[in-house]
This record gives C-alpha cells, structure tokens and sequence, in this order.
C-alpha cells in the first residue's frame, strides 16, 4: 500500500494580532495622529502617548533569499524584528524609539535600499510580471520599472511633488498592474496571428468566441478544418483571445508599444476615484532601458510638478486646468485616438461652452 | 557551485544605476542554484527577441484546485528539449500572508529556509493580488514546497476562477484614520470563503479588499469585486486648539486654499478666531481635511463600513468601479462581523448562480441591472446607490405606487 498522500490544513489567512510589532499590539485601534518627520519616514503616536517610527525602503519587488535574509538581519539589527510589506513593494520597518530611525536607516542606505515613497514623493512602481513569468506579456514590466526609477530615484527620496503619485506598470492592457497617476501599459497593436491547424486541437471555440469584448472572432473552417476568424477591423487586440487559445498568438515584438495614460486616483479625497485615461501611446518597447518611455513619462512629472496647486493629484489637475492646457503643458501631441468611441464614450466628449482661450 | 552563467549583456544593464535590481539579486542566486542560471537564459532571450516564453499548465498539490501558477518554457531546441533545462518548469507559488502584510523576521527567515532547498530563491513581495509569491518552482518540488509551508502555518492563496487572496490596509494597526477591525474583517470574509479560494468553480474571479478609510490605501473601489471601506457616522472629531495651532503655524491663506475650499461639499468654514465650523450633515467623510490637519481633526467614534460591490480592470466592458450597496454598517460587535461574513456568502453564492462564464460580478451587474442584483441578495434600494437618477425615460413604470408607498412605509 502507498502511504496516504498529505492533505493540506486548510489553515486560511493568519491572524494579524501574531505578527504585530509590540506597540502596535498594545495600541491596536488607538492611534491619535501621525506625522513626517523626513521623507520615507512616518512617526505615529497613540492615545496612550506611545509612539512609533517607520521607515519605508524600497525593494527591487523580486528579491532573492539573500537579500530578504540581509533585510531581516538589518531588522533584527536596527529595528525591532517585525517588517511589513507594502501595496508598492515596499519594506516598512518599525522602532520604537526616535534614537533608532537614522541608524535604521543607514543601514537600509549602505544595503542599497532607498528610503522614501511617503508623502508627497514618487513610489515606487507597482507593476506586473513581465517576461520573468507571465504568459502574455509584451515586454518585461521589471526591467522598465527599473530603468525609470534609476531616473526618478529623487522623486521617490523626497517630497517634492504637489501630491502623492502613484505609477503603475503592465506587461498588457489587461492592466494587472492597476489604475495609477501614471500607468505605463504595454499595448498589442496588431490582430492575433492565428496557427489554424492547431486552433481546432487546442482551443475550446465558444469560450474564445464568448471572450471577445468586440465579438470579432467567429467559428470557421480553414484549409478543411474548424478553426477561427477574426474580424481585423472589428478587433481591438486586447489579447483576450490568446490565454483560453495560444494558437491565437498576440505578442507581436515589432508592433507591440507602450502607451501612458494619467489621472487614475483611488482615493475618495476631495474628488472622487477616477480611472486613468490615455495621453501617450506608440511609444517604443525598447529593452533594456526604454529610454523613450523614461522620457514621457518624466516630461508629465515635470509639468505637473510645476504646475499643480498643493494637494492636487495628477488628474486633479488635468481637470483644472483642462485637457487642452494638459497636452500643451506636457507637449504630448493629441489625436483621434484620444477621443473615446467604446461603449458609453459619449460621457467623455464635451457637452458644454466650457472651453478656454 | 552551480553551472556556469549565460552571456547577459542586456540584463547586466539593468545592475547599473541606484534603483534595487532584480538582475543582481537574480545573479546572485545563480551562484549555487541552476534554476536561477537557467532563468537568466531564458530572460536574456526575451530581452533579444522582445517575446515571452512562458506557456501555462496543470500543477497543484494534494486536495487544492488552485493556488499554483504553472510555468513551462516554450524557448526548445530543434530537437525539442528545453533550451534552459533548469528552468523549463518555473512555477509560482502564492501564499497568503497576514493582514495588512505584516511579518516577524523569524516567519520570513523560515520561508526563505524552506524555499531554498526546493525553489530558485525568487521571493515577490507582494504580488498584484496580495500574495507572497515564490517564483520559480519544479513540479516535483510544489508539493514538498508546500507541506512545509503549510506546516510553517501558511495557506496557499488563490488564482484562477476563485476566490482570490485579499488585501487589507496597514489598518487599525499603525493608523489613526481606521475605523473598524480591517484585518478582523478581511480574514472574516476569505476564510469564509475558503473552500471556494481553494477550489476554482467560479464563472470568473472573485475578490475581496479592505481599506480602513476612504483614502482606500488597498485600492478596494477600483480593485475587487466587494470593497469595504471604512466610514463614521456621527460628527468628525475637531481639536479646536490644534486647528488654531495648525492656522498659526501655516497662515490663514494656506488654510483656506488647502483646506476649506478643498472641501467637495463645502462643509467647511474658518470662523473669526481660526477655529473650524463642520458642517457634519454635509461631510461626504471624503477624508482630504483629516489627511492635512492630521492632528486636529479625527473620525468621528461612530465607527463602520460602506459596502461596494463590481469594481473591476479592463476585461471585457471596461473599467469599472464598485457600487455603494451598503451605505453604512457599524463594524463593532461579533455579529456586525457575522452580518458582514453573510454578506460576503450572499454575494459569493448569488455570482456563483447567476454570472456567466468569465463574467465579474460588475459586469454581471451591468447585464441584469442592480436592482435585480440586489433583489437577488436581500438588500433594499437606498438612494445613496446612486450618482443620479435615470435621465432616459425607456422604462415600465407600472408599480411605481407600490414601490412609493414602499419608501413611506420605511421612512415611518
């Protein structure tokens, strides 16, 4: 008789309470106010007068063991032993004491872990697999993350900015990356290219049909064998197609860009969550630096730290000042395909004499 | 040793410069691990070829659906045999860390322990969904990988048409601004669901997020299916003595163009004495007042949440956000949190039923209507559910006495 496989224990999501930092436990639900003592560094204090000071690192977000255990060593060290990882990536580290932060932070420094991504400042980039793992991806969010915050690194370190901003990057449009100040996405441009003889053995054909946001793909018999068509006016190359059936095959090295958009924000302050819109696209996918992309995406930075009022986020300001002004501050040209025709587009056309001169 | 290093003299490019680098930590890995070798192969070919190589698959453990990510190369040789060996099987493991993502520096040490001896010492923190994931595993190693960390006390996490991991904000853990138990409440609502995280037979994703307050640190609106987002309900707290502090040390100018006009609702007004005026009936608790005048000004004690349901990215309609199905529910009791752990079942079951295939739960929403979602799972139209009233007069409106003699009826 084989022995009985193991089954797992369905143990679920830990509780909380058993990785808290002590004075976080002791204070839990009883926090009275925090503040910045320096960029990358948040100093909360508790009703019951105890305080604590986190310093926010950021981390390449694909770390190797002996980085994390290098890490643990400096919290063990020069903290307290409890970290927390951030949406962003980020390594939070907690003292409880004010004595503790600049060696902390040293220490974080001479490791090679900037400190910063509070406040008013650049984050760092949420961002997807790319082609370290993903199975659709159109270039290799890591690298160009990378290669954007080498450039903006001073962004991330200080807080100079009107408000916070937060950049997001994805490897497609499906946009796992997420909704930012400024989302960088790679975008197919071309049809998939179909391997008919394959289609037939490989793909379960209503489920791709049924996938379709455009319904431009339809049953048909090719060369004798049921296959698939797509209708290449109809299709807007979003790569659906191509996960349910990889015969359909999207990634395109030669037509595939990156396209910027601005303006997602998901806080409710003052304004309510919006979704970012297009600015930038046909921008070249040009590893290992994308150094076209870095340009962009600095140039939008520039205007809207000169530009913005205090607290304004970056759609904010768009709003404000306009979409007009928007693309003559950061000197983007604007085209038709800015203007929306998808499904409820009209909302975004302008019904108004609201227009400046 | 391991074996030796592949030619990267496009990777090597992305070591220059002040920003951490994946490269490097990846390099150093491929000192004792050919997994890691092989993957700087195969990632160096990408960079060459601007493709991706990876295609997905069937790999899992014992008595889960889900959870693992399968990776096989498709980069061959002519003869059809792996042209990276040793990453040919490249799996990710997600993990569900704690709430709020916090961690002891033993728990992590122990994860690294374990996932070098089966993995290629490839650690995420934290993936797009919240999981801890440990990128780069063989097939045969998934399941050893996994007993030990399941006896470590760790949970695999979700993927495919399931219940995913969740996320909640750093919280009443660190945070002033919380206004219940995020991590009571997150862990309330996936290990509810757990059989269904584990089991992929959903129509599509379903996700649920937590943020302690509207600034929505988590994303929640945009970002699953049902958002919690924390909320009060009587007056916002004002330390009149720090507000005249805070007047003092900035200006009165820099008050009223940063605070009181920034105001969505105007609620706010600065009185002669530079003390502040809240008109509390008014304040949409949109949070921008508190975030500048951290110290003055507070939640109110009334503590809760506000529900929203259908928030989604861009497959298949669109962008969508989640709508308000729960204006406010206070978060204070065992049974505010079984009352929300109900929720999130009615919710989970009525998608299960009624959403197409690869259909979320918004756009499933879109096609029936919300008034037919909410009938659906018990809740009662409330005109916080809405930015307007319909504008096109396309409708049947045949029981609109009952449906208003309804409304008085709730109202006495």
């Amino acid at each position: 008789m084989a022995e009985a496989p193991r089954m797992p224990d369905e143990i679920g999501v830990r509780d909380i309470q058993e990785f808290l930092h002590p004075v976080m436990k002791k204070n839990y639900g009883n926090w009275k106010y925090h503040d910045r003592p320096r960029p990358g560094v948040l100093h909360h204090v508790a009703h019951s007068g105890d305080e604590i000071w986190t310093v926010r690192a950021a981390t390449s977000r694909q770390m190797d063991i002996h980085q994390i255990r290098e890490l643990m060593d400096i919290a063990d060290d020069f903290a307290e032993g409890y970290v927390r990882f951030t949406i962003r990536s980020n390594m939070e580290f907690m003292v409880s004491e004010e004595s503790k932060v600049q060696p902390l932070i040293d220490a974080l420094a001479a490791h090679g872990n900037p400190i910063g991504g509070t406040g008013n400042s650049v984050s760092t980039v949420s961002h997807t697999q790319g082609w370290l793992h993903c199975d659709i991806p159109g270039t290799d969010a890591s690298g160009a993350v990378k290669a954007l915050m080498d450039e903006i690194i001073d962004e991330f370190t200080h807080e100079e900015m009107p408000n916070r901003v937060r950049l997001t990057s994805s490897c497609c449009q499906i946009n796992c990356g997420g909704q930012g100040d400024i989302a960088i996405n790679i975008q197919h441009t071309k049809p998939p290219k179909i391997d008919h003889s394959q289609v037939g053995n490989v793909c379960e054909r209503p489920t791709v049909v049924a996938r379709c946001p455009v319904a431009a793909i339809r049953p048909a018999m090719v060369n004798g064998k049921p296959s698939l068509e797509v209708d290449e006016k109809k299709c807007i190359c979003c790569g659906a197609c191509f996960p349910p059936c990889p015969p359909m095959q999207i990634n395109d090295p030669e037509h595939s860009n990156f396209a910027v958009w601005v303006g997602g924000k998901h806080s409710n302050a003052r304004s309510k969550p919006t979704f970012h819109k297009l600015v930038a696209s046909g921008i070249p996918n040009n590893p290992p630096r994308w150094p076209e992309v870095s340009k962009i995406v600095k140039q939008i930075l520039a205007a809207y730290k000169a530009d913005a009022k205090d607290y304004e986020r970056m759609g904010e300001w768009a709003e404000r000042i306009g979409w007009p002004s928007f693309f003559e501050k950061t000197g983007l040209p604007f085209t038709k395909y800015h203007i929306d025709n998808w499904r409820g587009g009209r909302a975004n056309l302008n019904a108004s004499a609201h227009i400046r001169f | 040793m391991a074996k030796q290093m592949h030619d990267t003299p496009m990777l090597d490019q992305l070591e220059s410069g002040p920003w951490p680098s994946f490269i490097s930590g990846i390099k150093r890995l491929a000192k004792d691990n050919n997994i890691a070798v092989d993957l700087l192969g195969q990632l160096e070919t990408s960079y060459e070829t601007k493709k991706g190589y990876w295609k997905g698959g069937t790999v899992g453990v014992v008595g889960y659906g889900g959870g693992v990510i399968p990776r096989f190369t498709e980069l061959k040789n002519e003869d059809g045999t792996p042209k990276f060996p040793d990453a040919a099987e490249f799996h990710t493991i997600r993990i569900m860390p704690p709430p709020g993502s916090h961690f002891d520096s033993k728990t992590l040490r122990s994860m690294c322990d374990i996932w070098e001896k089966y993995g290629s010492g490839l650690i995420c923190g934290i993936g797009q969904s919240g999981d801890i994931m440990f990128q780069g595993c063989s097939s045969a190693n998934v399941q050893p990988f996994f007993n030990e960390i399941n006896e470590l006390g760790f949970d695999m996490g979700g993927a495919g048409p399931a219940v995913r991991t969740s996320m909640s904000c750093v919280g009443a853990a660190r945070c002033e601004q919380s206004n219940f138990d995020e991590g009571r409440a997150m862990r309330t609502l996936v290990n509810n669901a757990l059989d269904d995280l584990h089991r992929p037979a959903l129509p599509y994703k379903m996700k649920y997020k937590v943020s302690g307050c509207a600034n929505d640190c988590m994303n929640a609106i945009h970002r699953s299916d049902f958002a919690v987002i924390g909320t009060w309900r009587d007056d916002m707290k004002v330390d009149q003595a720090e507000v005249k502090a805070f007047v003092e040390n900035k200006g009165r100018k820099y008050v009223i163009d940063n605070v009181i006009t920034r105001c969505p609702t105007q609620a706010l007004s600065l009185n002669d004495d530079d003390t502040l005026a809240v008109d509390n009936g008014n304040c949409v608790r949109c949070m921008h007042c508190l975030n500048v005048m951290n110290k003055a000004l507070s939640p109110g004690d009334d503590g809760g949440v506000s529900v929203l349901i259908g928030g989604k990215r861009t497959l298949k309609i669109g962008d969508l956000m989640g709508t308000v199905i729960v204006p406010f529910h206070k978060m204070e009791t065992d049974e505010d949190y079984e009352w929300l752990e109900e929720l999130g079942t009615e919710v989970l079951d009525f998608f299960a039923e009624n959403a197409l295939e690869h259909e979320r739960t918004g756009e499933m929403i879109e096609r029936i209507g919300l008034t037919n979602f909410l009938e659906g799972i018990g809740i009662e139209i409330d005109p916080n559910m809405i930015a307007q009233p319909r504008t096109n007069p396309y409708v049947r409106m045949d029981a609109w006495d009952e449906e208003a003699a309804k409304w008085e009826e709730r109202k006495a």
